[in-house]
Formats: structure tokens, C-alpha cells, sequence
């Protein structure tokens, strides 16, 4: 069995600010504890005897090469392409600006 | 500090939108996006909503390993795509399908090069990788990105096929990353995968640095034009901080048609957390489907050259400026094989019009040839009535402008009857031609004036009667005036 471990304070806030997350300090201790968790759990893997077994990237062995022909099909209309956006603006989604002051 | 260019690496990436697929690259949706609304050419895929599953376009993989093969890559035989993991308002999943050749992964194609010419000399440009990836969607900004209060977008070209070619740093100023543009824009155009034309099919972003310090990456290069003036004011930036003795910051930075700005700072490719794309199974490319393509591949511009100094005893000089624009010599071969008749001489007379008056016209009037009405037999018909005296070389001239809207020579020598020259300049050329010509009748004048007469007369007999015989005895006064002939 590996060693449990929670993620690090700065671990949280790296990975926090790269999903463009605001974390209050409360969050980013339940979050460390909680993501520390999932990771532990998962290391449960670490302990299976995989010396013989062939990395895998793909979970269904042996399937390639699945393609479309170039033809155009049907797309949304703008109405349905828009329809669940909070904001939008002549045809557009609307986001916030890109960079910050 | 010295300002040796040597002191200069750039390493280019350049972003080619396979513009001559019908669809995206991982859905159905039509990738003739530029005249459309906004977000019409989308669906549950290009959106990113939930569920939706990507499918790869075929003909993306045979348009990649076109252009493989015209770079001399090396095409990996098995390969699959990768998530790019980050959050900007382009990517609707909060990802880009990608390729990453660590981690197991390989690009589509491996190496390759370009040569180029500079100062005369060749220089191979060395290649890193191409690999397939699908394009952002497209951000407005209201005004300008610094200003403006938000950003608008729209996915009509999010998920269209983007080809990336990555080269290696070998690159030492701005003037050869626009000589290799220039040469990989040929290329593309010659493979066909995309003609370039349209705006926004290009997208270059170029790592730059000075030896020994770090490097800036600058994006949104968006024209072949923008290449050189981006570099070079980021090269002025980046020496002018060394000099004041600060560190330069690995950053990237946003070229906006004026200086670069700091975008995102310190960002690191582990940031992106790349892992295998679970939602497309992997690629392998056989070598008859290669063996396949190749045999199919059009002849490459330097394949060309040698063929058209060959079949039509042309100088490589006159070669190699004919290719530089694969529809330009594409109507010249249209041209100089429609008439049979045609010999060497026909050949070269046929590549100087088209060279030095043609390309001249459609660059001063800032249009492409297949936008004007003029035809590969328009050119035949200019030399034949050269050749048999209906107009003379400098007329003819004149008449481009015309020629360009459709009207063939004869026919405008048959609407106006012989064409009356009027413009000074050209009077005046043919006259001062007449006097270098005639030092006895020029004699003859100083005694007797009316020795004129026989000066204006060799002018009409120049032009085929063409000149205006009142402009031409005004101007042949002035001349023989300046020079002290007559009073
Ligand atoms: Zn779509």
C-alpha cells in the first residue's frame, strides 16, 4: 500500500489558477484533503504487478483509422447554436475582455 | 552588445488552414465560414457541448501527407491526437484536439526542410514537425483587445483543420523567415491542400531570442506582410532591454499590427496537461496509402523551374520569378502552348508581357489575375500584332489597362481604326529616339527649319501614323529648342 498524502497548498493554487478558478482559503483545505482522496485511491493501482503488460493509450485494443468523407452535413441554426448562452450579443457568444487591467 | 544578425534566433510556427476542405476537421459542419453569420456553421462538436463525439475528416490525413511529403518529412507510420488543456474563450471544451509528440505521442510527420534563397545563396531551412490540430474559434473585439470592454465569438471556425509546421531555431533574421514564408506558401499553394488567398488562412506565431537570454513567443501574425515588421520590433525590444541591462521574460506576448504587448507570462508546457485524446481511436498510415498520394502529388515550384527552363528555354532567373506565383505560370503554360506556332522567341516575349506589364498591372491595382476579364490567348494576340506591324511595342503598352477589362488588341485596333497617341511622354520618347537617330537631318535643321518636317515625318513612319501630328511638331520644337537647333 503507497503512502497517503494530500495535494500541496501550492499544488492547489497552480492548478487552480490554469481552470481560472478564485479559491478561498477554506476551499483550497477541503479541496487539498479531497483531491488527495482521489489521487490516494487511485494510487491503489500502483500496487498491481504490471511488469508484463503493454502500456495501453487506448482503451479498445486494435480499433484505428475511423474517418468521415469531406462531404458538409447540417449545422444549428444560430437561434439553436445561442439558445442556452447567458450572454450573447448580435449572433455572438459574449465573453469577458482578454486582458486583465 | 553587437548587432550581428547571428546574435538573432527565431523559430517559426506557422498555422496553415487547409482552406480547400469542404468540412472541419473532427465534424460535418461547412468550413466556408468567412461570409457566413456567425455561429451558423457550428454543431454539438464544434461547440464543445456535452456528449458530442469527433470524427476525423479522411481527406484531412491525405491533405497532411501531400504537404508531408512535399517538405521531405518523415511520416510516422501510427499516431493519435492529444487534449491541450487550457481556458481561453476560443476553445469551447476547455481543450484543443492536438497533436504532441512526447509522451507516446508522435506528430503526423517528422523533419523536413525548405530551401530558400538569400543574398543569392541558398540556405536549408530546417524542420522540427508538422502536425494536424483544429483551429480556434475566431474573437472579436470591440475596437482594439486593449480596449475592448469584451470579446465576442464566434465558433463558425472553431474545429476547421489547421496544419502546423514547427521549425527548428535556425532561423537568423527577419528577412529569411519572410523567404521561407514565402517559399512554404508556394509549396502549400503547389500541393493544393489551400491556396492562401483567403484572410486569415495564416497564422504564424515565432519564438524569438537574443543569444543567451531567454525567449518570447509573439502570436497573432496574421499575413505574411506582418512577419517581418512583428520580428523586427520585437528583436529592437528584446536588444534595447538587454542594453538597459534588464532580463527579458519568457512570455508570450500578442503582435497587434503595432508593437507586442504581454499576454500570459510563464507558461509552461506542462501547464497544458497534454494526455491522449480517448474520444478518437488512433491513425496508422500504410505505405500504399503514401506510395498512393505521392503518385498523385503535383509538380513542386523547384520541380518546375527545371521543367521551364527546359520546355520553353527559359533563363532560370525568368524561371524561377514565373513560379513565384503558382497561377501566374499556371496561365502562362495555358498560354504560350495554345498557339503552335510558338517558338523561343515567342516564349520569352510571352513571359516578359506577362512578367513586366501584367504582374505590374494586378500589383498597382492590388488584384489577383483570375479576378480580371484578360485571357492566356489576349497575350498571343498582342505578339502577333507586334510581329506583323499593326502596333508598336510602346502603344501597345498603353493599352494594358483595356486589355485587363476583356479587349483584345485587334479588336481595339479594328474599333478605333489605328490608334491615335496623344500622351506626351510616349511622343516625346519616340522623338528624342527620331533626333539620336537622324544626326544629318538634325544638321540640316540649324540651316534650314523646315528640315523639321522630315523629323516629325520619321516619328509618324516610328508609330504606323499613330501620333498626334500637332503634339509631335510641338514637342520636336521644344527638344530641338533645349538643344540649341533652332531658335
Ligand atoms: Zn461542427
Amino acid at each position: 500500500m503507497s503512502k497517503k498524502e494530500e495535494l500541496s497548498k501550492e499544488t492547489i493554487e497552480h492548478i487552480s489558477k490554469l481552470a481560472l478558478l478564485d479559491l478561498t482559503e477554506e476551499e483550497k483545505e477541503k479541496l487539498s484533503k479531497q483531491l488527495g482522496d482521489i489521487l490516494n485511491y487511485f494510487k491503489k493501482l500502483d500496487d498491481l504487478d504490471t511488469t508484463n503488460v503493454k502500456p495501453t493509450t487506448h482503451p479498445i485494443d486494435g480499433l484505428k483509422n475511423v474517418f468521415r468523407e469531406d462531404i458538409p452535413g447540417e449545422s444549428l441554426s444560430n437561434e439553436e447554436a445561442t439558445k442556452n448562452a447567458q450572454h450573447k450579443k448580435d449572433g455572438y457568444f459574449k465573453a469577458p475582455r482578454i486582458l486583465k487591467e | 552588445m553587437s548587432d550581428t544578425p547571428q546574435d538573432v534566433i527565431i523559430g517559426l510556427e506557422v498555422h496553415i488552414q487547409l482552406a480547400n476542405l469542404k468540412t472541419k476537421l473532427f465534424c460535418s459542419c461547412s468550413s466556408d465560414y468567412r461570409s457566413a453569420e456567425p455561429n451558423t456553421h457550428v454543431c454539438p462538436i464544434c461547440l464543445g457541448l456535452p456528449g458530442s463525439l469527433p470524427v476525423i475528416n479522411k481527406k484531412s490525413i491525405e491533405f497532411a501527407t501531400r504537404l508531408a511529403l512535399a517538405l521531405n518529412c518523415k511520416i510516422n507510420p501510427k499516431f493519435w491526437f492529444f487534449r491541450k488543456n487550457y481556458f481561453y474563450v476560443d476553445l469551447p471544451k476547455g481543450y484543443q484536439i492536438s497533436q504532441y509528440n512526447k509522451a507516446g505521442g508522435k506528430a503526423f510527420a517528422d523533419g523536413g526542410k525548405v530551401t530558400i534563397k538569400i543574398n543569392s545563396s541558398k540556405k536549408e531551412i530546417l524542420l522540427n514537425r508538422i502536425h494536424l490540430e483544429e483551429d480556434p474559434a475566431r474573437l472579436v473585439h470591440k475596437g482594439s483587445i486593449r480596449t475592448s470592454p469584451y470579446t465576442l465569438v464566434d465558433y463558425n471556425r472553431s474545429g476547421i483543420t489547421l496544419i502546423e509546421t514547427v521549425t527548428e531555431p535556425v532561423l537568423s533574421s527577419p528577412a529569411e523567415a519572410r523567404e521561407f514564408l514565402n517559399q512554404l506558401k508556394l509549396i502549400v499553394q503547389y500541393t493544393g491542400i489551400s491556396d492562401l488567398s483567403l484572410e486569415g488562412t495564416l497564422r504564424v506565431d515565432a519564438n524569438i531570442s537574443i543569444k543567451g537570454h531567454p525567449r518570447a513567443e509573439v502570436k497573432n501574425i496574421t499575413s505574411f506582410k506582418e512577419v517581418e515588421s512583428a520580428l523586427i520590433y520585437e528583436i529592437t525590444r528584446q536588444k534595447h532591454e538587454i542594453k538597459k541591462g534588464k532580463e527579458i521574460m519568457q512570455e508570450t506576448r500578442h503582435w497587434d499590427g503595432r508593437v507586442t504587448i504581454p499576454l500570459r507570462t510563464k507558461e509552461f508546457e506542462k501547464d497544458y496537461r497534454y494526455f491522449p485524446e480517448q474520444d478518437l481511436v488512433p491513425i496508422v498510415i500504410k505505405k500504399e496509402f503514401i506510395d498512393e498520394i505521392k503518385d498523385y502529388l503535383p509538380e513542386m515550384p523547384n520541380e518546375r523551374v527545371l521543367r521551364l527552363q527546359k520546355q520553353y528555354m527559359l533563363s532560370e532567373f525568368d524561371a524561377e520569378n514565373l513560379i513565384l506565383d503558382k497561377y501566374i505560370a499556371d496561365f502562362y503554360e495555358n498560354g504560350v502552348n495554345k498557339d503552335p506556332t510558338f517558338g523561343p522567341d515567342e516564349y520569352k516575349l510571352y513571359c516578359n508581357w506577362l512578367m513586366n506589364n501584367i504582374v505590374g498591372w494586378l500589383n498597382e491595382n492590388n488584384k489577383k489575375i483570375d479576378e480580371t476579364k484578360l485571357k492566356p490567348s489576349h497575350i498571343i494576340d498582342l505578339i502577333s500584332n507586334i510581329k506583323k506591324g499593326n502596333i508598336t511595342t510602346k502603344i501597345a503598352k498603353t493599352l494594358i489597362g483595356d486589355m485587363m477589362k476583356g479587349n483584345s488588341i485587334s479588336k481595339m485596333i479594328k474599333d478605333k481604326g489605328k490608334k491615335r497617341i496623344s500622351e506626351e511622354t510616349i511622343i516625346e520618347e519616340y522623338s528624342r529616339e527620331v533626333i539620336d537617330e537622324n544626326p544629318r537631318i538634325i544638321e540640316d535643321c540649324r540651316k534650314n527649319p523646315k528640315a523639321i518636317e522630315a523629323l516629325i515625318g520619321r516619328v509618324m513612319g516610328k508609330t504606323k501614323g499613330q501620333a498626334d501630328p500637332k503634339i509631335t511638331r510641338k514637342i520636336m520644337i521644344i527638344l530641338l529648342r533645349n538643344m540649341r537647333i533652332i531658335d
